[in-house]
């Protein structure tokens, strides 16, 4: 397929079409809007539906219903809307249903504001809802890899039933960039699921559900959560630029900042500065032992983040204190230039490690 | 080649647009390229903006505070992104609109009477397509007859609206031209 100028929540939603989905449940928000829109007209021609729900709160629950039967959907929300799924997230990680879960971040908190944040890591990494529950969450850096991602985390989210969120904020969505769409799937290719409730005709009813009264059930249900959010590790990724002759600064940046992240390098490296950058894609699960590698060759790290330090945490984490971590952040909807952040490594590479 | 551009205006002269226009074209010569919005709670009126990246390697970041080059179709838009153009970058004013010279030495001014010229040949909302081809004409960073492509794709079946925006990119690429120095970092 010849590559198309699309925006990124564009898509997002044509990635979703294309990897067989056929429902979208969802209300609208800024930054996100082009997404619902997209699908509301997209669906339709491919035989779909796109339900505008009443609130944030019933498109979780929607999903929840659909997912159950066995279809793939999704939502995509913004920040406050993400806030207000949270209930039904946490039912569907419960449930074990397998759903994608889109977030074009704002800035908070409350209703904040409508520019671009990436304030919701600490939000979609740790839970976010109650329960001890995960979901994978992929962060896309350009549109291309916002319709890459999208196409996997169906995947992914059948592979170990499971929410999976694309964390992206205002700029991915809004930004224009060329994409191919690489697959293509038709729902009736995809893998049957024999635990869905599609009509018990012939066989024992299957039943969906997050509630178990009985504690000893109940921890035998969340040790074996536990032990699928463990085997998650597999899919765990990133990527790293400019790190090969062992960088004075590594920056630690994803989505939109890395992207900055590599023009500050590019910029820095012509003045003879030895910068590089190391990119998570997957927030959960963390690269935490490719980070701390990488952060071990390095004299420093600078995390640089739309927010103010929220993967700071997992960063010193894996770091352990090995290697002094420094943090630049901008915040409420203000995004860094790529000078800036060259400013902030030039100002650390004048300090002594 | 990399180059990091800003088109400004009011909302509803069009500024988005030949910003698509222009990546695309971009994307169409083979170079990677990135559109994108100041998107907030803009209204028709209320100023408008957008950075395209057109560069040979993969786009960094998609918005910028030095642009290479700049076309602004309105007073406000001159005040705020004449001072951060590059020096040896390009700078096309809008002078129907704009009544104070630009005041960079360091640059190429491009001054064009982009609604004037749109008026003659038959809407002056096509202002913005003069602007365009004003800039093509003084950078040559793409080439003026794949915008023409990308403009009959863009209006297919709307003959009237591609011929007037054609003559338009035309008559601005002629005076660009004229003005064409090398840009810096190409």
């Amino acid at each position: 397929m010849a590559k198309k100028l699309m925006k990124g929540c564009e898509a997002i939603g044509e990635a979703a079409v294309q990897s067989g989905c056929r429902l979208f449940f969802g209300y609208p928000i800024t930054p996100q809007n082009e997404i619902p829109e997209y699908m509301s007209g997209r669906l339709p021609q491919v035989g779909g539906m796109f339900v505008q729900a009443e609130s944030e709160v019933a498109a979780s629950n929607m999903l929840y219903g659909a997912a159950g039967a066995g279809c793939r959907c999704f939502t995509s929300s913004s920040s406050p809307g993400i806030s207000l799924m949270m209930e039904g997230i946490s039912y569907l990680a419960g449930a074990e249903l397998p759903v994608v879960i889109v977030n074009i971040m704002r800035a908070g908190p409350g209703l904040g504001g409508i520019l671009p944040s990436q304030s919701d890591y600490l939000q979609a990494t740790k839970g976010g809802g109650h329960g001890d529950y995960r979901m994978l969450v992929l962060a896309p850096s350009t549109v291309q890899e916002a319709a890459d991602l999208t196409m996997e985390a169906f995947d992914l989210a059948d592979k170990y039933r499971n929410p999976v969120m694309i964390l992206g904020d205002g700029l991915i969505g809004q930004m224009m960039e060329p994409v191919e769409f690489k697959r293509h799937v038709e729902p009736e290719e995809l893998p049957e699921k024999p635990w869905a409730t599609t009509g018990a005709v012939g066989r024992a009813p299957n039943i969906v559900n997050s509630l178990y009264l009985k504690a000893e059930d109940l921890e035998q249900h969340n040790l074996a959560l536990g032990r699928k959010y463990r085997a998650m590790e597999a899919e765990v990724r990133h990527e790293t630029y400019r790190t090969e002759d062992d960088p004075d600064v590594l920056i630690v940046a994803y989505g939109t900042v890395a992207r900055i992240a590599r023009t500050s390098i590019d910029n820095l490296r012509e003045k003879g500065l030895k910068v590089g950058l190391f990119r998570p894609v997957t927030l959960f699960p963390y690269p935490t032992a490719a980070l701390a590698a990488a952060a071990l060759r390095a004299k420093r790290v600078l995390v640089a983040e739309l927010s103010m330090g929220q993967m700071l945490e997992d960063v010193r984490a894996a770091v352990a204190g090995r290697v002094p971590v420094d943090f630049y952040g901008r915040v409420g909807g203000m995004v860094m230039s790529a000078d800036e952040l060259a400013e902030q490594v030039e100002k650390l590479a004048a300090v002594p490690a | 080649m990399h180059n990091e551009l800003i088109l400004a205006g009011f909302g509803g002269q069009g500024v988005l647009l030949i910003g698509k226009l222009l990546a695309y074209a971009g994307m169409k010569a083979g170079l990677e390229v990135t559109w994108m919005p100041a998107y907030g709670p803009e209204m028709r009126g209320g100023t408008c903006n957008c950075t395209v990246v057109l560069s040979d390697r993969r786009v960094g970041s998609p918005v910028t505070n030095r642009p290479h080059g700049a076309v602004v179709l309105n007073l406000q838009s001159i005040d705020k992104f004449e001072p951060l153009v590059r020096p040896g970058g390009i700078l096309v004013v809008n002078t129907s609109l704009i009544n104070r010279p630009a005041v960079r030495t360091d640059i190429t001014v491009v001054p064009v009477a982009a609604n004037q010229i749109a008026q003659e040949a038959g809407n002056a909302k096509a202002a913005n397509m003069v602007a365009l081809g004003a800039f093509l004409g003084a950078s040559g960073l793409v080439s003026p007859d794949l915008v023409r492509d990308v403009l009959a794709e863009t209006f297919a079946g709307r003959q009237k609206i591609v011929q007037l925006n054609q003559v338009c990119l035309s008559k601005g690429y002629d005076i660009g031209q004229a003005c064409a120095p090398a840009m810096a970092g190409r």
